[in-house]
């Protein structure tokens, strides 16, 4: 499958940059936040010390690559770390602009590696805390469950939006076909294995690693499948979300940097009121302004569609009414203060403002309970995959709720049921069945007025 | 930053945490006897007899309150055996949640007693919102609440859920983080495992009773009839996990149970008040169990395989082609349905309980009762949606009817185009 870009994709190419120059700053300074996190969490690793017996859990190797190492070694240590982390961001955000221009396959495609990278890092944790290293068939067994709820899971995606390349493919049609009973024997394998392998001195642990296994799959997998639903809606509603909970994060930090004083809960003590609500209402304000700039270009407000003709994904379509300017009036209270009297916006800057306001609110309560779950099991990061930033789930905990939000808003207020789903459904009926909803549904149209006397049109 | 008594009392809980040592079972304290709630009335009656025997006419006499219990149901109908599932649901999940207390010590846990069950309501609330939607289609039309209500369902289960989790990271204390999550996990897993499986059953209900009846008795039936064969047969252990399970009771359960499945199928096939999808009627607002019985369930003539030809006699048998999807159902019964009731088994001797709760005297708690209908539900769900139905008619139309006009006509045309082509529409004449 080819990925072509239709024409002016990415003439959004200055844009592109300057939204770059905005998210390195917006990174830098989210680090900065974190370091002082880091300080401030020495105290726990001496208990956590004790708590494991002499042997700490994760042990924070130095895994910055020896290049860096060497180029930095004159400057000062602090310094240092403040260019390691520079570098490494900026490495991570060119990163997410080559993917973005790169397209809708290769956005899943880093969906689903930081999927897998997650649940491992958690599943880590797991065995860890449990000291069940030795458990048999246990680490297999995991990633088996991790791959059906997977294969479920993009069966299901892939069988809606991919729908006339899998009629045309007779292997693929028998799988989408009887997918769910497909999915539910692998399932069932695993859980069998899973029966057959408990030992008898270990039950206990077997049973606590297969709750384990199910809960990281719960919040990892799923969150993950309502990412990629949201990108498929356009990439609009990936892009907007994700950068409303890092500028809720970045902003926080800093009005509770400069005017921080009462704090704002006891599992965190390092987050202010002050912060809180300075940081939602940069959010909204900055949630405003990402979506006018991108509402603009096609290539970010367009559903992900998969052309057969050309076997590739386009983003091209004529832009929903939320996407077109439109003039609004402006409430007589705020007349004054702006000075206008009627302002063009975009529909879509309104519901931003709503997911603005989540990220702003109920976002850092996914924060809270990482930091929770941190504590809980004494552990100072997920893990060290990225140096100086800690583990993938570090960077991701704030978008834990994000997604799943986004999803349902969007299933609730934005858009119907799918017509063409809808229609394949309809195919599989009987034909009486059939019958029966055409009529219904001609009536109804009747009845509305929509259709006319064009009954045999 | 935490004073000299503050670490003390941290390295307290760590030595008490320590002392439910995860490396070995040995630690778990002992579950106490489970108190006698044998009624009265029953102790009176049986006290000539020695306590052997009385145990097993205990057992008895409830066997048999449960079964008329169940016939009972079944008579008043499918809205009351809804209502029975939904109580099974809630003291299924009301007694794996007390283990867990027990297990973590848990009891004065902040809030977490009212935190479990507001997600078991949430859970609840959202799978019968997307049952009553579907269902109740024309009822629900007629009135504007509940019109509110289910447009915006996933929006209003997703809110709640999400105080409840907010309730959660608000509730979390310093000493406790560790207990707290490990409640909020077995809590979900709890949720997972019976709110799921209880609602699979609803819709498999809905279905026909025959979908629900047969399963059920097929897995009762494979456990009594393996129990039987192992008395008197049994010989190979099977595993190692329940060491009275033999071989021998396998084999000779899963041939008795696909042999009671097609003879209980072939009886229930007949009637209509089995075989017929649950339709609510909103003019007598009552549910009615009244259609044409699908192909399923009409008599067929099958050529019986040359092989069992010589046996049996007959070239040719009448059968419900139900009877060959009861072959399919019985066999997962017999096969796959003992590894619930292993895994239940493993459950009970990782945490050290003898059962899982005394609700039932003689017979254990509910969850007992139901460990090896666990998957069942789940997999004649699956079966039905992948062999049997197709998507669900009405809610495809009601689907259609949420459509924004414009797509709406043009679904019309693609659907008609369809109807034409295939033969099932006569192109119509104009007027």
């Amino acid at each position: 499958m080819l990925i072509n870009q239709p024409q002016g994709i990415c003439n959004c190419a200055w844009e592109t940059g300057s939204l770059l120059c905005l998210y390195l700053f917006l990174f830098v300074l989210q680090e900065s936040e974190s370091e002082n996190k880091l300080d401030g969490e020495t105290a726990s690793d001496s208990e956590s010390k004790s708590e494991f017996g002499g042997s700490s859990p994760v042990p924070t190797s130095d895994d910055t690559p020896e290049v860096l190492n060497r180029a930095l070694s004159n400057l000062s240590s602090r310094w240092k770390n403040w260019w390691v982390r520079g570098i490494l961001t900026l490495a991570m955000i060119t990163f997410f602009f080559i993917i973005i221009y790169l397209g809708p396959m290769v956005l899943m495609t880093i969906v689903m590696c930081v999927q897998i990278k997650c649940f491992h890092e958690i599943i880590t944790i797991g065995y860890n805390v449990y000291h069940s290293y030795d458990l048999p068939w246990f680490r297999t067994l995991s990633w088996y469950f991790l791959l059906c709820v997977n294969y479920f899971f993009y069966g299901e995606t892939v069988t809606d939006y991919f729908f006339t390349l899998v009629q045309r493919e007779e292997p693929l049609r028998i799988l989408s076909k009887y997918h769910r009973f497909i999915s539910f024997a692998l399932y069932l394998t695993g859980f069998c294995m899973f029966v057959l392998s408990l030992v008898k001195k270990h039950y206990r642990l077997q049973f606590y690693m297969f709750g384990w296994t199910h809960v990281t799959l719960l919040i990892v997998v799923t969150q993950s499948h309502l990412i990629i639903h949201n990108l498929f809606e356009g990439m609009i509603w990936f892009i907007v979300p994700i950068s409303c909970v890092i500028c809720n994060d970045i902003m926080a930090y800093m009005f509770g940097f400069f005017f921080g004083r009462t704090p704002l809960i006891k599992l965190s003590p390092k987050k202010t009121w002050e912060g809180f609500i300075g940081g939602f209402f940069s959010t909204v304000l900055f949630g405003l302004l990402l979506s006018y700039v991108m509402s603009g270009y096609r290539c970010f407000t367009c559903p992900v569609e998969f052309n057969n003709d050309t076997n590739s994904f386009t983003v091209d379509c004529e832009p929903s009414e939320l996407f077109q300017l439109q003039e609004y009036n402006i409430p007589v209270v705020l007349q004054s203060v702006v000075g206008w009297k009627t302002v063009r916006m975009y529909p879509f800057q309104i519901h931003s403002i709503a997911l603005s306001t989540f990220a702003s609110l109920i976002g850092p309560f996914g924060g809270f309970f990482a930091s929770g779950f941190k504590r809980a099991f004494k552990i100072k990061d997920f893990a060290n995959t990225i140096p100086g930033h800690g583990g993938i789930m570090d960077r991701f905990d704030c978008q834990y709720l994000m997604a799943t939000f986004v999803n349902v808003y969007i299933a609730s207020f934005i858009r119907g049921p799918n017509p063409s789903k809808l229609i394949q459904q309809f195919l599989t009926l009987r034909p009486d069945q059939q019958l029966h909803i055409f009529n219904t549904l001609k009536a109804h149209l009747v009845d509305r007025g929509i259709l006319g006397s064009l009954e045999d049109a | 930053e935490a004073s000299q008594g503050g670490q003390e009392e941290e390295v307290d809980l760590e030595e008490r945490l320590h002392e439910l040592d995860l490396r070995s079972d040995s630690d778990i304290p002992d579950v106490p006897p489970p108190t006698d709630s044998t009624p009265e009335i029953l102790k009176r009656a049986l006290s000539g007899l020695s306590a052997r025997w009385k145990n097993w006419w205990i057992r008895g006499i409830l066997s048999l309150a449960m079964i008329s219990g169940f016939f009972l149901i079944i008579y008043l109908g499918s809205f009351m055996l809804m209502l029975l599932v939904l109580s099974i649901q809630v003291k299924c999940y009301h007694e794996i949640i007390t283990i867990g207390y027990r297990v973590y010590h848990s009891y004065d846990l902040p809030w977490f007693r009212s935190l479990s069950w507001y997600f078991l309501l949430c859970v609840n609330y959202f799978f019968y919102g997307e049952t009553v939607a579907d269902y109740f289609a024309t009822f629900v039309q007629r009135r504007e609440q509940l019109q509110f209500l289910i447009r915006y369902h996933r929006f209003i289960s997703f809110a709640l859920y999400l105080t409840g989790f907010c309730m959660f990271v608000l509730s979390l204390v310093k000493k406790h983080y560790r207990l707290q999550f490990y409640m909020f996990a077995w809590t979900h897993v709890t949720l997972l495992i019976t709110v799921t499986q209880s609602h699979l059953v609803i819709q498999n209900l809905f279905e026909g009773m025959i979908w629900f009846l047969v399963p059920i008795s097929s897995v009762i039936c494979n456990d009594i009839t393996a129990y039987i064969f192992g008395f008197f047969f049994g010989r190979t252990p099977l595993i190692k996990l329940s060491p009275k399970k033999t071989w021998e009771g396998f084999i000779g359960g899963f041939f008795s149970t696909v042999v009671f499945g097609f003879i209980f199928s072939y009886f229930l096939a007949q009637h209509q008040y089995f075989v017929c999808p649950v339709e609510y009627n909103s003019e007598t607002n009552r549910f009615v169990t009244e259609c044409e019985p699908s192909e399923l369930f009409q008599m067929k003539k099958y050529s019986v395989p040359p092989l069992l030809q010589a046996v049996l006699g007959w070239e040719t048998v009448d059968m419900y082609p139900f009877q060959m999807h009861s072959f399919a159902l019985s066999t997962f019964a017999s096969l796959i349905g003992p590894f619930g009731g292993f895994f239940a088994s493993g459950f009970k001797r990782a945490f050290k309980i003898k059962d899982f709760a005394d609700t039932i005297p003689g017979h254990g708690g509910i969850m007992d009762r139901f460990d090896c209908q666990y998957l069942m539900a789940t997999f004649v769900h699956v079966y039905i949606t992948s062999f049997i139905r197709g998507p669900n008619p009405s809610k495809l139309l009601k689907q259609l009817l949420i459509l924004q006009p414009e797509q709406q006509l043009s679904v019309y045309k693609t659907l008609k185009s369809h109807l034409v082509e295939k033969g099932i529409l006569q192109p119509s004449l104009k007027g």
